[in-house]
């Protein structure tokens, strides 16, 4: 039974700073939050069982349907763990996979830009919004231009790349680079020393490493705590070893460092890009697609594959019975779904207005939960 | 595109394959060797496929089994996935496999773990060993119906309460089944019935309009791209017929050759 003092309030599912349909059981004693209970599944789809009716290339524009404020990411796993099943991981050509660096890095920049957005807004900051959209529109008109879409991008093909890059594309890519780290400096300018800032988010939501680990935790909110890990540097694909970034950690764990570690990641992947142009300007242009077979049946076996998406380690685990061209099984590994189960262990004996700090920065979207 | 259509048949480049390794090759793999010593008699068989190590481990013991390899350095659980093997090829043996994908920081590498299991026999719970266990067991138990003993609180996640079957399952059909009978108990009789949205009358009778229908005037035709052809006279519009909405029969996907790749 209830404490006279406690009461039950539930958190959404409707609400604009769940991010989605997110529906929190909140057990609160005045403003402080004894326990929560996440509430999810509300934009379930069936994805998985989706993927196990279909062809592997009909698959790709479905995953952007995951997390699809980052589907060039989602993409990419999709198809490297496709091409690892068949071992073909080394035919793609080069130029395909800068192109495919480039866009995630975009793509990680976009996402991130959202998440601050939101997540400055959620926290009572207006300006950073509109200051964050106006480079995010920018990033979405070189989507646009390169597949025509803007989020559901389905932009990558099994064995390499559907286009080549349009004319002016790269150049405006570049002058984009050139004047992105100053637009970022003007976001920090914004928050970083902010003194409401700093009171909503030190020391809110303090994750230790072992915790983390404990709970699964990958991606921003894991170098927030302090371990310096990426699959970019620890199980590199693509070219990335041959690109130059660091891997930017925070010391406390808290909201404001993981807060600090996603706005160094900005700048990591603007470092990237400014690579990768003059790397792509070398190689050949049309040599985007690997002599493979245009029926994919792979054979029998099972592979896990992830990459760094925005949000965390994204994984994808598909069991392949060597006679269909369809997987048998495929299962995601969303970051998403793993890192909001933290949500409670975090939430406890906070108040109830940094709930919405500690949902902000987890950084879930609601249909990679779903699924 | 110049690339010549390669024969239909033929599997996609398949990886190069080494000669292959027995499972106590595999078991001596200096990546897993040193846990698998401190519980060898709990893996039974091992598997590579694409450089990837894969163990079954006894269901019975697979807490020992992961604490050995949480020991070991694989503190992390990556992932945990559930397969419904009953519509495999050529396979015999328990219908249902979890697969525990596990990551060790030092040596920076994945084992998976897997095990075997019906639709009653329970797993033991792992979320002793990881917490994020917790979740990935209850989306597995949602989605295949597999049970894990010991588990706090082994409920749905993804679907709700009160849902019956589990969509992963290889005899769940795709197209979805009547859920309408639990939620509103008065319209839909226990038991099946028409799809939700309709009224709980026999799937003939719902939705059908008895009243007259009207006839829609004629539509202009759409003029794209210059508009060469002359607009014939469009031909008068059927009425709109009443539709039953019958689910569509669970015909197999069919497989399209993907022309741009």
């Amino acid at each position: 039974m209830f404490d006279v003092h406690e009461m039950e309030v539930n958190f959404g599912p409707q609400h604009p700073s769940t991010h989605g349909v997110l529906r929190v059981i909140l057990k609160v004693d005045g403003e402080r939050i004894i326990d929560a209970k996440p509430i999810i599944g509300y934009l379930h789809r069936g994805t998985e069982k989706l993927f196990e009716h279909m062809a592997y290339p009909q698959c790709v524009p479905h995953t952007d349907r995951m997390d699809y404020v980052a589907s060039a990411t989602n993409n990419l796993g999709f198809v490297e763990t496709v091409e690892k099943l068949l071992g073909v991981t080394k035919l793609i050509p080069r130029r395909a996979q800068i192109l495919r660096v480039m866009l995630s890095e975009l793509q990680r920049i976009s996402s991130h830009l959202l998440w601050l957005a939101t997540h400055a807004i959620d926290i009572g900051a207006m300006t950073p919004f509109f200051y964050c959209f106006r480079e995010r529109e920018q990033v979405l008109d070189f989507f646009e231009a390169y597949c025509g879409a803007r989020l559901t991008l389905n932009c990558m093909r099994i064995g390499g790349m559907p286009e080549d890059t349009p004319p002016g594309w790269l150049d405006d890519i570049e002058a984009f680079c050139a004047k992105f780290d100053a637009a970022v400096d003007e976001y920090e300018s914004l928050l970083t020393n902010n003194r409401i800032w700093k009171k909503r988010t030190v020391g809110i939501g303090v994750l230790s490493p072992e915790d983390a680990i404990d709970w699964g935790i990958t991606g921003p909110p894991l170098r927030g705590s302090g371990i310096e890990w990426d699959l970019r540097r620890a199980q590199p694909y693509e070219v990335y070893p041959e690109l130059e970034f660091d891997i930017p950690i925070g010391k406390n764990g808290d909201t404001y460092d993981r807060y600090l570690v996603r706005m160094a990641e900005m700048r990591q992947s603007n470092r990237i890009l400014k690579q990768c142009i003059p790397m792509i300007k070398q190689t050949p242009a049309g040599d985007l697609k690997a002599k493979i077979s245009k029926v994919i049946r792979p054979p029998e076996g099972e592979v896990y594959h992830s990459i760094e998406a925005p949000k965390g380690e994204l994984g994808y685990y598909i069991v392949s019975d060597g006679k269909t061209q369809n997987a048998y099984r495929c299962h995601v590994r969303p970051p998403s779904f793993v890192n909001l189960q933290a949500l409670p262990a975090l939430a406890k004996g906070h108040l109830v207005s940094d709930l919405v700090a500690l949902i902000g920065t987890i950084d879930i979207v609601l249909g990679e939960v779903d699924r | 595109m110049s690339e010549q259509p390669p024969p239909p048949a033929a599997p996609a480049a398949p990886a190069p394959a080494p000669p292959a390794k027995t499972a106590d090759d595999i078991k001596r793999d200096p990546l897993v060797a040193a846990a698998i010593a401190r519980a060898s008699d709990a893996i039974l068989d091992a598997k590579e496929f694409a450089g990837e190590i894969t163990l079954f481990a006894d269901r019975d013991r697979i807490v020992e089994v992961c604490r050995a390899f949480k020991d070991d350095g694989f503190v992390y659980l990556v992932d945990l996935a559930g397969v419904d093997y009953s519509k495999f090829p050529n396979h015999t043996g328990p219908r249902f496999s979890v697969a525990y994908t596990l990551y060790s920081f030092q040596k920076n590498a994945r084992v998976r773990l897997r095990v075997w299991t019906d639709e009653t026999t329970p797993i033991p719970s792992v979320t002793s060993v990881w917490k994020t266990a917790n979740w990935h067991e209850r989306e597995t138990f949602d989605m295949l119906g597999i049970v894990f003993s010991g588990h706090p609180n082994l409920e749905r996640i993804l679907m709700w309460d009160g849902f019956n079957g589990y969509p992963l399952r290889k005899d769940f059909p795709i197209r979805g089944i009547d859920t309408g009978a639990r939620i509103y108990p008065e319209v839909f009789p226990e038991g099946g019935g028409p799809k939700a949205g309709s009224t709980g009358k026999p799937a003939a009778d719902v939705n059908v309009y008895k009243g007259e229908w009207k006839k829609y005037g004629t539509w202009p035709l759409a003029q794209i791209g210059g508009g060469a052809k002359p607009a014939a006279a469009p031909a008068p519009k059927p009425a709109p017929k009443p539709v039953a909405a019958p689910a569509a029969p669970t015909a197999p996907v069919e497989v399209v050759e993907d022309a741009d790749v």
